[in-house]
């Protein structure tokens, strides 16, 4: 009761401030002072914020059915962890939490920036303002998680319980901060234009946010991406779902512009693609918060469907890009002297090359994901594009995407004279060719792609290892991201070429064989938990080398909502995962166990943490170079 | 600074060919890929039966599972018309009787619909938009 109307009002209070930034921001830059208040009035902004979100987080701690929010998604029986981690996982709550990112980046730029240029400082508030402003406006009137219920229910409706679990209880944070972080971008780089401050300097800056959005929202997928692999249970890590190419867009355009960064940073060119680059990456992190929160893609994240949500999004959206594109037309001038010799062989065309592909890839992507839905609006056919679509079009540019990530980084800034010195490179390029063919030949298969994919990918992997060799250990952070790059992209080629997987309909007491192991269904075993009961299943698996296996796959059959999950088993070493799953059909005596072997799993995870190693040491650097 | 312009007409002549290229790729790989979503009255009206992959959605009609080791079959209904599905496969746990369901697969005729996939839906509460119709037209 108490913290339910504390955090309203500090809510308030926190619109009231942000109005107060607005203000004096917008009186300094005309009188091209800094106001001395906004510092303070930003804490308060921040500090309001904090308040708001704590209450709610208390709301739910407490169980407060008078607060709609905690009614719809919480219930007394449900762990201390997962209410917490419930007060995000709602629509009103997430946006609070949006809401104290956003907040929170402005205070931290506020308190960084104070070297930088002061009419680039107060524009880059007035911006990063009117996106906070806006986000007030959402919250408190339509998306209000401070509703009163009277008469005050007993007993809350749950949360969704394949939300009830450990990764995806920190997901939303942490991709938050990756997505929050582009509007910080966004601003600076508004304020930048209108300033004309697009230069060595400003790159060097603003490369310290993007780096930090980016590990987080590669994070933050990751994640995700974990949680769907084993709560699932479809023992895949990547479905081509809506949902999960709206983050992955975003992270291909900040991946683009933290590369193109570079180039502005070394070079002072592509200043007008850069721009570009930060509004897209704004524009796509906001898109696919509107498709997400206006229940158009049907998923775990939307919550409820309330198309003057999706409006609201849409029409601030626009607003935004208009601004935008305005001030990039009005404001940006290219200066005579910009243009300056660009030679074919360099660093800054291999990143450019690399840009486009990336382009490429994010357009792919973007008409798989929105065409169903114009189709839908249009023609009231509905289709879904699956991975097919996604394969056959990315694949191929992906073998070359490959090639010359391997090829660039090794040439130099502006013009690359020594041709001869690349021989080795051109030896790696063979060694990967004649390898993958022999682990081709050895493995019978003869598909055509896959095995040229193989060789670009083991390619970029020998190059990437070759480089932690050479003396100099400038640029180590390249080096790691780019070495889990290759990685990444050889694991999870391996894992789809040689997984193996069954699906059978098991009783108690069955055996089943597959290839080379013996899968027994032993017993079945009921208990009680907190808030779900347990269904346990003893699985034995034995090899053909007497090895055996146990596995122990749970179902869990939660009281409020009543829903049935199933925690599939993994076995998990080095070279592969074991995973079985079983699903309930019927209640009958029947049960439908899925057994799969993946090879190099892991590495997937490894690989995609090393990216974000990466970003982490050039993060570090930045801060040891000021 | 003739060659200048030059390099610039051609830098976006590039970039015009490449995005036109591309966008035909991706519509061209559209048209082939893309899997329809139909109800079973749909299928009933059916003109012609392709072996195209589609999704057929409705009800799971009740009393209709039947199991055995390697194969579910069941009846999928929007309360107009029915079609029956066999599959193997795994089956999320939100399948049930009188739950809304989405099955991937062919078409073998009009009343017969071989799955390959059966999709899982993250919300107990869903149901097939069509179905949400159907139920709203009854």
């Amino acid at each position: 009761m108490l913290a339910n109307h504390i955090g309203f009002y500090s809510l308030i209070m926190g619109l009231l401030s942000s109005i107060l930034i607005f203000i004096f921001s917008l009186k300094s830059y005309q009188g091209k002072v800094i106001d001395k208040r906004i510092i303070p009035s930003s804490f308060f902004q921040l500090f309001f914020v904090i308040v708001s979100f704590t209450s709610l987080v208390i709301c739910f701690i407490i169980s407060d059915f008078s607060n709609e929010t905690v009614f719809n998604n919480s219930h007394t029986n449900k762990p201390i962890f997962y209410k917490i981690s419930g007060t995000w996982g709602n629509h009103e709550g997430s946006l609070l939490l949006w809401l104290l990112v956003l907040t929170l980046f402005l205070f931290l730029f506020l308190i960084n920036s104070r070297s930088e240029l002061k009419q680039y400082r107060v524009l880059t508030v007035i911006f990063q303002q009117v996106i906070i402003i806006g986000f007030f406006l959402f919250v408190l009137f339509t998306s209000n998680p401070f509703s009163y219920l009277f008469p005050k229910p007993i007993e809350g409706l749950g949360l969704n319980p394949i939300l009830q679990d450990p990764a995806l209880a920190i997901h939303p944070p942490i991709l938050y901060i990756g997505y929050v972080g582009s509007s910080l971008i966004f601003s600076a780089t508004l304020a930048a234009v209108i300033e004309n401050y697009i230069s060595k300097d400003w790159a060097k800056n603003i490369k310290l946010w993007i780096l930090i959005s980016w590990i987080f929202l590669t994070i933050g997928i990751m994640l995700g991406s974990i949680w769907a692999y084993y709560e699932l249970g479809w023992g895949g890590f990547w479905f081509w779902d809506p949902v999960e190419n709206v983050s992955l867009m975003p992270w291909i355009c900040l991946t683009a512009l933290l590369h193109c960064v570079l180039i502005l940073e070394k070079r002072e060119i592509l200043k007008s693609w850069t721009i570009i680059l930060s509004i897209a990456t704004f524009t796509l992190s906001m898109c696919g918060t509107f498709l997400v929160r206006s229940g158009i893609l049907n998923s775990v994240h939307t919550f409820a469907n309330d198309p003057s949500r999706g409006i609201f999004i849409l029409s601030f959206l626009f607003l935004l890009v208009s601004i935008s594109v305005i001030i990039f037309f009005l404001f940006h001038k290219e200066n005579q002297n910009d243009y300056k010799k660009i030679y074919f062989l360099s660093k800054e065309v291999s990143i450019l090359v690399n840009n486009w592909f990336l382009m490429y890839f994010l357009s792919v992507i973007l008409i798989g994901t929105v065409y169903p839905i114009f189709l839908e609006v249009l023609t009231d056919h509905k289709i879904s594009v699956g991975p097919p679509f996604y394969n056959k079009l990315i694949i191929p540019f992906l073998v070359f995407f490959l090639v010359f990530m391997s090829i660039g980084p090794n040439l130099k800034w502006i013009k690359e004279t020594n041709i001869k010195n690349k021989v080795q490179l051109f030896i790696f390029f063979l060694i990967s060719l004649f390898l993958s063919l022999f682990l081709f030949y050895k493995s019978g298969q003869t598909n055509l792609t896959i095995t040229i994919l193989l060789s670009s990918s083991l390619y970029l992997f020998i190059v990437t290892i070759k480089d932690f060799f050479t003396k100099d250990l400038y640029n180590l952070s390249k080096k790691i991201a780019h070495f889990g790059f290759s990685l990444l992209i050889l694991s999870i080629l391996l894992n789809s070429i040689l997984s193996k997987e069954v699906i059978v309909n098991l009783k108690v007491g069955d055996k089943f064989n597959f290839k080379n192991e013996k899968i027994i269904f032993n017993s079945l075993e009921n208990s009680r938990k907190v808030n779900y009961e347990s269904v346990v299943g003893s699985f034995t698996i034995e090899d053909d080398k007497q090895k055996i296996y146990e596995f122990k796959p749970e179902l869990r059959i939660y009281d409020q909502p009543v829903i049935i999950t199933s925690e599939a088993d993994i076995k998990v070493d080095l070279l592969k995962d074991k995973f079985l799953v079983m699903n309930i059909i019927k209640g009958e005596e029947y049960f439908n166990v899925r057994y799969q072997i993946k090879p190099f799993m892991i590495w997937i995870w490894i690989s995609v943490l090393l990216l974000a190693v990466g970003g982490f040491l050039s993060l570090y650097k930045r801060f040891y170079e000021k | 600074m003739v060659k200048k312009v030059k390099l610039r007409i051609l830098f976006l002549l590039t970039i015009v060919l490449s995005a036109i290229l591309i966008v035909f790729l991706i519509l061209k790989s559209l048209e082939k890929d893309v899997v329809f979503f139909l109800s079973p009255t749909d299928v009933k009206d059916l003109k012609i039966i392709e072996t195209k992959k589609i999704r057929v959605g409705g009800m799971v009609k009740d009393k209709s599972i039947s199991i055995n080791s390697e194969k579910v079959n069941f009846i999928i209904t929007d309360f107009k018309n029915e079609i029956n599905v066999s599959y193997s496969g795994s089956v999320p746990n939100l399948f049930s009787e009188n739950k809304g369901v989405v099955a991937e697969g062919f078409l073998e005729d009009r009343n017969y619909f071989k799955a390959v996939k059966i999709l899982a839906k993250h919300d107990e509460n869903y149901m097939p938009p069509e179905v949400k119709k159907a139920l709203g037209e009854k």
